[in-house]
């Protein structure tokens, strides 16, 4: 059963951990994550900062910082391909034309000496042979895609507003329609209203070119807007994951992830203050042992505190945590 | 009704593209001190570049005329001759392109050298930065003039070794100043966009780091040509430079020094020529500077 996922998962990651070495210290910054994205699937990794979520995005990338990210385990495998036993010129080759990604602020992610055309053609001709014609017509239907006037490509990046840099870079990342498309925090710069046309928009792309994309971010209506499941990150693990469904309509859920959407306002409910969580997340230099929520955890109980939970399961719904794998069999919980 | 009028004109707006370069021009061009530097940099270089159309380098710049030693100005020889009759103002005028050549070959080639070496640690880091880093720092101990010195001694005098020499002690400058600018801009996200994009790392040296990592180079290299035209004058003057007849800048103020009394001109002019053009070179280093400033934009 698990063969026949896999065979349908484009991207596959397995067991997968990431360290940080630096002089002090190491820091563990992913741990053990299993993860899956099918064809034209959008997974959302949410989670609060330092959680983990970008150091997995630039490890499927390959573009963890030299001679200080490390992956010490695991596999990452694009349509059953191992991307961590390529070589640099492979990845180089992948890049761009199998997966993407775009960065969170668009005020940076563009060169400022070089023009809108110049960017977006550098991508096509560093994967096709094409004339330079060719390019400048392919940057012409790509730029129009994403909303932009093709005569504005003859600009410069400081001739743009953030909205229209950001999707200049969705152009940029989908100019050779990538399989896989990494969003790191792709709208956490904008503001509301251009939040909402910019996801509307890249939705609309993503379903166009059948593309898979992993949406990372911390905002659960952007999840809840557009995609199909979810993977929610603590301390360098998967600590849910599920549908949306999964995620939002389930009884049981992580103590974290009920912690988070405690967090967020809700119109519906009638309540007189937010309930966070408190404190913060442990240093990944110096991981907890066990449950590596235990510290924050309303419900944690003395075996949180020896024992790292397994994945309790339920058809597409994983929790890691005690609660639900029988190892505590009293629920306290009454939310 | 309106709102398809206003999209119609919309369309027709001509987009422009208003690059870094033009930005810089004009605000360079507010500048008058600047301008100034750029107006007189370019009589120096048209001076330098057409030397040989404004006088004859053999029959007049060297040609020695005993029997009109010594002449103070006049309009057969504008700036005077020399105490081999040779006639000043051809002298100073070919010293302009033996001057100039020297101080931009040397810089030319420094910068280029310093460009390598330091896009080359920054971009590489771990031991290749370290060794870069170290032999630049250990080349710096040494103070400029006395390696320049040194590197003459070795090399032996001529235009050409000075102009090594030149290049070898300025480059560490440049590797230097080229390590940090580029290691700002390597963290830059456009660099990691470009990377997550498939392009390669020549590209990326070449298209998206250097181009947003020359600007303090276009500053420091103005500068250095000052410096190096002084100081080349500076040996020339002491022995070890550009040696005689050939006129070099502190070649000529070396073999006329005897007559500073009598015949001022000849020290005058040559000096006058190494003063402007450096105050050329500076002012438009400092123009080039403020322009660049990201500070001072608008």
């Amino acid at each position: 059963m698990i063969n026949e996922a896999n065979i349908n998962a484009l991207l596959n990651i397995e067991d997968l951990s990431v360290e940080y070495r630096t002089d002090d210290a190491i820091f563990k910054a992913v741990n053990n994550v299993s993860l899956e994205v099918k064809r034209g699937e959008t997974l959302g990794l949410v989670g609060e900062t330092g959680a983990g979520k970008t150091t997995l995005a630039l490890s499927i990338m390959g573009l963890l910082p030299k001679n200080i990210g490390f992956l010490t385990s695991g596999r990452i495998c694009l349509n059953g391909q191992d991307l961590a036993k390529l070589s640099e010129l492979e990845m180089q080759r992948l890049r761009g034309s199998s997966f993407s990604m775009i960065f969170q602020d668009p005020m940076t992610s563009l060169n400022p000496l070089m023009t809108v055309e110049e960017q977006i053609a550098e991508v096509l001709h560093a994967h096709n042979h094409i004339s330079k014609e060719e390019a400048s017509k392919k940057v012409d239907e790509i730029l129009q895609l994403v909303g932009i006037q093709a005569g504005r490509k003859v600009e410069y990046p400081h001739q743009f507003s953030g909205g229209m840099k950001q999707r200049v870079v969705i152009a940029m990342a989908l100019a050779c329609e990538p399989e896989l498309l990494i969003a790191d925090e792709p709208t956490t710069a904008l503001d509301v209203t251009i939040q909402a046309q910019v996801l509307s928009m890249m939705n609309d792309l993503k379903n166009k070119f059948n593309t898979s994309m992993i949406m990372i971010t911390h905002d659960l209506g952007v999840v809840a807007a557009i995609c199909d499941s979810v993977a929610i990150m603590y301390s360098g693990e998967i600590i849910e994951k599920g549908t949306v469904e999964d995620i939002y309509n389930s009884e049981k859920h992580h103590p974290y992830t009920v912690g988070l959407f405690g967090s967020i306002p809700n119109l519906t409910k009638k309540t007189k203050r937010l309930s966070p969580i408190e404190g913060l997340m442990p240093d990944s230099a110096d991981l907890l042992k066990g449950c590596k929520f235990n510290d924050r955890c309303p419900m944690a109980q003395s075996i949180c505190k020896e024992k790292e939970p397994s994945y309790y399961t339920d058809g597409t719904h994983s929790i890691k945590c005690h609660i639900f794998t029988g190892e505590i069999y009293k629920i306290t919980n009454k939310e | 009704m309106e709102k398809v009028l206003a999209n119609q004109s919309f369309n027709k707006i001509n987009y422009k593209k208003r690059s870094q370069a033009s930005f810089i021009w004009k605000k360079l061009r507010k500048s008058r001190t600047a301008m100034f530097g750029l107006v007189v940099l370019t009589l120096f270089l048209l001076v330098a570049i057409f030397a040989d159309f404004i006088v004859d380098y053999d029959k007049v710049a060297l040609y020695q005329d005993y029997k009109h030693r010594l002449a103070l100005p006049s309009s057969d020889h504008l700036f005077g001759t020399d105490n081999y009759g040779r006639d000043m103002f051809a002298r100073v005028v070919h010293g302009t392109r033996i001057s100039f050549s020297i101080g931009f070959s040397a810089i030319g080639v420094a910068a280029a050298s310093g460009i390598i070496l330091g896009a080359t640690a920054a971009y590489r880091g771990g031991w290749v930065d370290t060794i870069i880093t170290r032999i630049m720092d250990a080349l710096m101990s040494i103070p400029s003039i006395l390696l320049a010195l040194a590197i003459m001694a070795a090399l032996g005098a001529g235009a050409s070794n000075l102009a090594i020499a030149m290049a070898l002690s300025n480059t560490p400058q440049f590797a230097r100043l080229i390590r940090a600018s580029v290691l700002t801009v390597v963290d830059q996200e456009y660099v990691s966009a470009a990377k997550a994009c498939g392009t390669s790392d020549i590209r990326i040296v070449f298209k998206h780091i250097l181009p947003n990592a020359i600007g303090p180079i276009m500053v420091k290299g103005t500068m250095a040509i000052a410096t190096v035209i002084i100081t080349a004058a500076g040996l020339s003057f002491i022995g070890v430079g550009v040696q005689p007849p050939t006129p070099e800048w502190g070649t000529l103020l070396a073999e006329n020094r005897e007559f500073m009394r009598t015949n001022m001109n000849l020290l005058v002019f040559p000096g006058l020529a190494i003063v402007l053009s450096a105050l050329s070179l500076n002012l438009l280093g400092d123009g080039l500077r403020d322009a660049l400033d990201p500070r001072l934009k608008n």
